[in-house]
C-alpha cells in the first residue's frame, strides 16, 4: 500500500499529523497509522473548549483488533472537533487527512514546529527498510 | 502389574501417537529415545531426575478410577438443601443434560474467536444475552461472567470508571446484598482505593463522595422492596445504581431497568444449572447502551458475512484485557459459556409462561408454608417475599436437628452460626419444591413442638400475589425462539442444529497455542453428573461434604507436588482469578510486614494481556521488561529494572515455558535475581503442560503459580468456559491464600476472597482428579514429553516452508511453536487471519493467531493428537505454503484467490454461478488424498467491523412483527 505524505503536514512520533491554518492547527492521524490499526470502529475525542497540556491524550481510536490513544504535541485549546467521524468512523478510515481530521486546536504556548517531523522524515521513518 | 490389565491403562488412550509413532517422530528429529530428546530441550538445571520418587497415583484403568471415585462420592451426603443464599435447587431437563452438558460437541469446543465455525454456540450465547435483556429490561448484556460475587465487583468497577465526579471514591452496598458478595467486592475495592460501606436505609443520606450503590432483589433475607425511590434519589447525586437480581423473580416483578437501575447482575444458576457445591454457574451482566464500551467480558454481537448474510461473532473485543492490558478495567478473560448455554436452553425449553409458572408456584408454596407455620406460632416478619423467609425461634436447634434427620438442610440463622447456636432458621424454596415437600417440612417442624396438625386440611390458596411490589405488566421473551422449541423433539433438533455448525474436538485437532486443547475423556467427564456431586450445596454442613473435601485435598497434594509448592487454593474460578488471588497473596504478605513501598510488578513485554491487567487490579504498578531477539526475557533489561526499582519490586510475573514457546535456559538466574532484592516470582501456569513431571516451578524459584485446570488437567473449554484457576504458593505465602467467610466479617484484616463460594467451581474438580488418578505420575510425565515431541515434530516438518520464529537451546521449541507470517502482507496482501480462515477449508480449527506476536500463528498439538492428525495438519500448512506462492507469483490475483475468499461454504459451491479463478475442488477439497471428515463452514467470511460499528447484542422484538415472522440470528 502506498501512503500519501502531503508536504504541508508535520508529524509526531505517535503518528499524529498537524496542519497549520491561520494560527490554528488541524490534528489527525496518518494514513500509515490508519492502515496499521485496521478497520476503525470507534472514535472518542475530548470535548470542544477543553485545554490540554503537551503530551495529554485527546482521544482513543478503536479498530476491530486494537485500541490506541492519540496525544497532543503541544499545550492547546480545542477549538473544533470533527463530529462527523464520531458518527461515522469509516470517514477516518477512508480519508484521514482531508475529511478525517480529529480536532482543530489553538496553541496556548510557544512551540517549535521543528520539534515535529517533516513529511519526508516521517515517510522515511515508516517506510519499510 | 498384571499383564492382562495393561491394555486397560488409561494413559494408552489419552496419548494420540502409538508406540511406533513416537519412535518415528523421534527418528525424524534425529533421536533414538525420548530421554535423549528431552534433555536437549529442557535446561539441565531444572530437569527432574529419572530417579525421582513421586507420591502421586501410579495410573490405572478408567473402570478402577471410576470405582475409587464412586467410593469417595459416597462420602458426600446429599440432603435436600433449602439454604438458598444464591444457590437454589433446579431441574436440568434431560434433553439439555444429555445433549448439551454431556455432548462433546458443546463441551470440547473453544472460545468462539473463529466466528465462522462457532455460529452454533454464538447463537446459544446470543440467546442467553437476549434472555438476560428480556428479563432485566436492558438492551445490552454480555455472554456471562464468572459468578455473582465477581459480577458485582465488575459492576462496581464499571460504575467507578463511568463516574462523573472523578473524586468520588465510595461505593455503598445495601444491607440486602449477600455477605459473600460483599466480601468479593471488598477484595476488588481495596487495591483500587475504593471505600466500601454498608447501608440499610431505603432513604439514605448521599454525598458527593459516593459514585455507586449496589442493591439486591430479593434481598439476602428473601425480601422484595420497590427500589424506585432509592434509585431516583441516587441519580440526583449522579450515583449509579447496580442491582443484583434473581432472574426467576424477574419473570414476576417489573424489570429492574424500568425501576431505574443502571446495571443489573446476577446468577443464572437456577435456570437449570446444578448447584454443584458452589460452581461453576453463569453470572450475567446487563446495562444500558451508554456503558457498552465499559462492559467486562465477552459480548456476542450480530454482523454480516461478506455475502451479506446475518451472522454472529464476538463484538467490541478491544474492551478486553488482551488488547488493553494494564489499561483494562477488568482482567476477565473467560466466560461461563457452557453454563450460560445450558441456562439459555432451559429458558427456551420453558418459555416465558413456563418460567413464570415456576416462579409463581414457588411464591404460592412459600406463602402456604408461612401460613401453616403460623399455626405453630412461628411467624415471619412483615414484608414482601419471593422464595425465602426467616423465622426466629427458641427451638431452632431442635428444628435444624429434625430437618437433618429428615434429609433437609435449612439456613442456619444468624448466618455463619452452627446448629447449636442457631437462633432461627430460614427456608428458600425452588423449582424442585412440591406439595409433598411442603408437608414434609411442616411435619418435621410440628414434631419439634409436639403438635399434631393435619396440614393437608389447610387449603392451599393457588392465587398468586406479591402485593406492594411493582409487577411485570409486559409480555416478555416474545421472540420466536421462545415459542418454537417447547417440545423435546424440537429442542433436541435445535440443540444439534446449533452444535453441528461448530468445530469442536469431535471434528479434528484444535491446535491452539497456549490453550492446550487436549482430550477431555468421557471417563473424566462422567462423574460431574453424579447426584452426589451435582446436588451438594456449598453451605451444607461440612460433615456432609467429606467426599468433596477428600477430592480437594487429594488434588492439593498432587498439584502441590507437581508444581513444587506447599499449598493450593481452588477458589479462583478462572486463570485470571488465579492471577488476581496469587498477586493479592504477595500484596497481603507485604502488607503484613507493613511494607507499602513494594508496589511494582515486573512483567515481560511478551506476557499475556491478562498479567498486567491483573497486576493493576491487585494494586501494583506495571514495569515492563523487554524481550531479546530470541524472545527470551532480556536479562540486561531485567537487571537494570531490578537495580533501578530494587526494594519497590514486589514480584516478577512470568510465563514458563515463555509465551514464545521456549524453555528459557536462564530461568533459575532470573528467579534468583528477583529473590535477591526481596521480590517474589509469580508463574503464569498457562504453559504448564510442558512441565508436568519434567520440572517443578517451586524448585527453580517460583513462589506463586496459578494453574489452568482447563488446559493442563483436562477440564474441557466448554466453548469458552468454565475455567478453573487454582493458585499454588510457597510456605511463606501460605497464610495469604484466599480465605472465605460466609459473613461480611472478614476473618482477618488481610483475608480476602475472590469467589462467591469457598471452592469456586468445585463440581468440575472430579475431572482433574480422574485425569491424575488414571494417568498417574508417569503418565503425566509421558503426556508432557509427547506434547513437546509433537510440537517439535511439527516445527521440523514445517521449517523448510515457514520461519519458526523462536527456538530454545539446541534449536528446539517447547510444547508449541510460532510460525512467522509478518512478511505475508507485503508480498501477497494477505494477513495471518486469511491463513486461519483457509485452514477451515482444510477441516482444521486455526491455531492461535497474532499472539504473542502480531501476524504469526502459534501451534500447540498437545499429547492427545495422533500422528495421522498431526501429519494431516502439516500437509495442510504445506499446501497453503504452495497456495501463497501461487499468489506471490501472480498465478492468482491478490484480491481473489483461494485464501482471501476462504472459508468456502457448500452454498457457494453448489451455486450455478462460480466465477472464481480456481476450481471448486481446489476451494473445498484441497488435499490430494481422500478426506474422511470434511468440515464445512456454515457461513462465509464475517465482516467484523460492520458489527462493531453497529452493535446488536440481543434479539429485539418489535410490536408490529408477529411471532412467526421474527427469526433471530
Amino acid at each position: 500500500m502506498t501512503y500519501k505524505f502531503p508536504d504541508d503536514l508535520f508529524y509526531a512520533d505517535t503518528h499524529e499529523y498537524l496542519k497549520e491554518d491561520n494560527g490554528l492547527y488541524k490534528i489527525g492521524i496518518s494514513e500509515f497509522a490508519v492502515d496499521q490499526l485496521g478497520d476503525i470502529v470507534f472514535v472518542e475525542l475530548a470535548e470542544k473548549g477543553l485545554t490540554l497540556n503537551k503530551g495529554d491524550t485527546f482521544g482513543t481510536i478503536e479498530s476491530v483488533k486494537a485500541v490506541e490513544e492519540v496525544y497532543i504535541p503541544f499545550s492547546a485549546e480545542i477549538v473544533e472537533r470533527n463530529e462527523n467521524i464520531i458518527d461515522n468512523p469509516e470517514i477516518l478510515q477512508n480519508d484521514p487527512i482531508d475529511q478525517g481530521w480529529l480536532l482543530i486546536i489553538k496553541p496556548i504556548e510557544d512551540f517549535l514546529i521543528s520539534d515535529l517531523m517533516t513529511s519526508d522524515e516521517y515517510k522515511s521513518k515508516v517506510s519499510p527498510k | 502389574m498384571q499383564l492382562e490389565k495393561y491394555s486397560d491403562l488409561f494413559i494408552k488412550r489419552h496419548l494420540g501417537p502409538r508406540n511406533n509413532d513416537q519412535e518415528n517422530m523421534l527418528r525424524k528429529l534425529g533421536f533414538d529415545n525420548i530421554d535423549d530428546f528431552i534433555s536437549e530441550v529442557i535446561p539441565e538445571d531444572i530437569h527432574i531426575k529419572n530417579n525421582y520418587r513421586s507420591n502421586l497415583p501410579k495410573g490405572c484403568s478408567e473402570s478402577q478410577a471410576l470405582k475409587d471415585l464412586e467410593a469417595i462420592s459416597n462420602q458426600n451426603e446429599v440432603n435436600r438443601s433449602l439454604i438458598g443464599l444464591g444457590y437454589f435447587g433446579t431441574h436440568t431437563p434431560n434433553v439439555i443434560k444429555r445433549n448439551v452438558l454431556e455432548n462433546p460437541r458443546w463441551y470440547t469446543s473453544y472460545t468462539p474467536y473463529q466466528a465462522e465455525i462457532s455460529q452454533g454456540r454464538l447463537e446459544a450465547l446470543f440467546n442467553f444475552q437476549t434472555i438476560v435483556c428480556e428479563l432485566t429490561g436492558f438492551t445490552i448484556a454480555n455472554a456471562s461472567l464468572l459468578d455473582e460475587g465477581s459480577a458485582s465487583a465488575e459492576a462496581m468497577t464499571v460504575a467507578y470508571s463511568a463516574r462523573k465526579n472523578k473524586n468520588a471514591n465510595t461505593f455503598l452496598v445495601h444491607e440486602s446484598v449477600y455477605d459473600h458478595t460483599y466480601n468479593v467486592l471488598l477484595t476488588r475495592a481495596r487495591p483500587l482505593g475504593i471505600i466500601l460501606k454498608r447501608f440499610d436505609s431505603h432513604n439514605p443520606e448521599f454525598t458527593d463522595s459516593i459514585f455507586g450503590i449496589l442493591i439486591q432483589l430479593p434481598s439476602k433475607t428473601g425480601n422484595l422492596f420497590d427500589p424506585s425511590f432509592l434509585i431516583s434519589k441516587a441519580h440526583k447525586y449522579n450515583i449509579l445504581t447496580c442491582a443484583s437480581i434473581d432472574p426467576l423473580a424477574q419473570t414476576l416483578i417489573k424489570p429492574i431497568a424500568q425501576l431505574g437501575a443502571d446495571i443489573a447482575i446476577g446468577s443464572m444458576q437456577r435456570f437449570g444449572v446444578p448447584i454443584g457445591f458452589g460452581g461453576p454457574h453463569a453470572a450475567f451482566f446487563a446495562c444500558s447502551e451508554k456503558f457498552k464500551r465499559l462492559i467486562p467480558g465477552r459480548i456476542v454481537g450480530e454482523s454480516v458475512t461478506n455475502e451479506g448474510e446475518k451472522s454472529l461473532r464476538l463484538a467490541l473485543q478491544t474492551r478486553e484485557q488482551h488488547i488493553r492490558r494494564e489499561k483494562a478495567t477488568s482482567n476477565i478473560c473467560t466466560a461461563q459459556s457452557l453454563l450460560a448455554i445450558i441456562s439459555s436452553f432451559y429458558a427456551i425449553y420453558h418459555g416465558p409462561d413456563g418460567l413464570s409458572k415456576i416462579a409463581k408456584r414457588i411464591v404460592i408454596y412459600r406463602r402456604y408454608l408461612e401460613l401453616c407455620l403460623s399455626k405453630l406460632n412461628l411467624f415471619v416478619e412483615q414484608g414482601i417475599r419471593f422464595d425465602s423467609f426467616d423465622i426466629y425461634s427458641n427451638k431452632s436447634t431442635e428444628i435444624h436437628e429434625e430437618a437433618l434427620k429428615n434429609g433437609f438442610n435449612l439456613r442456619i440463622l444468624p448466618i455463619g452460626s452452627d446448629i447449636n447456636n442457631a437462633k432461627g432458621f430460614g427456608i428458600s424454596l425452588d423449582e424442585l419444591t412440591d406439595e409433598n415437600e411442603v408437608f414434609n417440612i411442616l411435619n418435621f417442624i410440628a414434631n419439634v413442638f409436639n403438635i399434631d396438625i393435619d396440614f393437608r386440611q389447610i387449603p392451599i390458596d393457588y392465587f398468586f400475589e406479591l402485593d406492594g411490589m411493582p409487577l411485570r405488566d409486559d409480555n416478555f421473551m416474545k421472540q420466536d425462539i421462545f415459542a418454537r422449541y417447547r417440545s423435546e423433539t424440537e429442542l433436541m433438533r435445535y440443540v444439534f442444529y446449533l452444535a453441528e455448525k461448530d468445530f469442536s474436538l469431535v471434528d479434528g485437532m484444535i491446535p491452539l497455542g497456549s490453550c492446550t486443547m487436549k482430550l477431555n475423556s468421557a471417563a473424566e467427564l462422567n462423574p460431574i453428573a453424579w447426584d452426589k456431586f451435582s446436588s451438594m450445596h456449598p453451605f451444607a454442613p461440612k460433615s456432609q461434604a467429606k467426599g468433596y473435601l477428600k477430592i480437594i485435598s487429594d488434588l492439593e497434594n498432587w498439584i502441590g507436588e507437581l508444581v513444587g509448592l506447599k499449598a493450593v487454593s481452588f477458589q479462583p474460578n478462572a486463570g485470571s482469578q488465579g492471577e488476581f488471588a496469587g498477586l493479592l497473596a504477595i500484596k497481603s504478605y507485604f502488607m503484613s510486614k507493613d511494607n507499602s513501598v513494594r508496589n511494582k510488578c515486573l512483567i515481560p513485554s511478551s506476557a499475556h494481556g491478562t498479567n498486567p491487567a491483573s497486576a493493576v487490579m491487585a494494586g501494583f504498578e506495571v514495569v515492563s521488561v523487554e524481550c531479546d531477539q530470541q524472545g527470551n526475557i532480556d536479562i540486561v533489561d531485567l537487571n537494570e529494572k531490578i537495580n533501578k526499582f530494587g526494594s519497590q519490586i514486589a514480584a516478577l510475573m512470568l510465563t514458563y515455558p515463555s509465551t514464545h514457546g521456549v524453555f528459557e535456559p536462564r530461568i533459575r538466574e532470573i528467579c534468583s535475581s528477583v529473590h535477591s532484592i526481596g521480590g517474589f516470582v509469580y508463574l503464569d501456569g498457562a504453559n504448564l503442560n510442558a512441565q508436568v513431571g519434567l520440572c517443578k516451578p517451586g524448585d527453580y524459584g517460583v513462589d506463586v503459580c496459578h494453574l489452568n485446570l482447563h488446559k493442563t488437567f483436562c477440564i474441557p473449554h466448554g466453548g469458552g468456559g468454565p475455567g478453573v484457576g487454582p493458585v499454588a504458593v510457597s510456605e511463606t505465602l501460605k497464610p495469604f491464600l484466599p480465605d472465605y467467610s460466609i459473613n461480611d466479617i472478614p476473618i482477618s484484616q488481610l483475608s480476602y476472597s475472590v469467589s462467591s463460594s469457598k471452592y469456586g467451581s468445585a463440581s468440575i474438580l472430579p475431572i482433574s482428579w480422574m485425569y491424575i488418578k488414571m494417568t498417574g505420575f508417569q503418565g503425566l510425565r509421558n503426556s508432557s514429553l509427547q506434547a513437546i515431541l509433537s510440537a517439535n515434530y511439527i516445527a521440523f516438518s514445517l521449517q523448510n516452508k515457514f520461519k519458526i520464529l523462536y527456538k530454545g537451546q539446541n534449536g528446539f521449541v517447547a510444547h508449541e511453536c510460532i510460525l512467522d507470517f509478518r512478511e505475508l502482507k507485503a508480498k501477497t496482501g494477505l494477513t495471518v487471519n486469511d491463513i486461519a480462515k483457509r485452514l477451515i477449508d482444510y477441516s482444521f480449527h486455526a491455531p492461535t493467531i497474532s499472539w504473542p506476536v502480531a501476524e504469526t500463528i502459534m501451534i500447540e498439538p498437545t499429547e492427545s493428537e495422533s500422528l495421522k492428525e498431526i501429519d494431516r495438519f502439516c500437509d495442510a500448512m504445506l499446501l497453503i505454503a504452495d497456495e501463497i506462492i501461487e499468489i506471490e507469483n501472480g498465478t492468482y490475483p491478490k484480491d481473489n484467490n483461494v485464501i482471501s475468499n476462504s472459508p468456502h461454504t457448500i452454498k457457494q459451491l453448489i451455486a450455478e454461478d462460480w466465477s472464481n479463478p480456481y476450481s471448486k475442488q481446489k476451494a473445498a477439497y484441497p488435499y490430494n488424498y481422500d478426506l474422511v471428515n470434511k468440515f464445512w463452514s456454515p457461513v462465509s467470511r464475517i465482516n467484523n467491523a460492520y458489527g462493531d460499528r453497529n452493535l446488536v447484542c440481543s434479539c429485539s422484538f418489535h410490536q408490529e412483527e408477529t411471532v412467526q415472522e421474527k427469526k433471530c440470528a
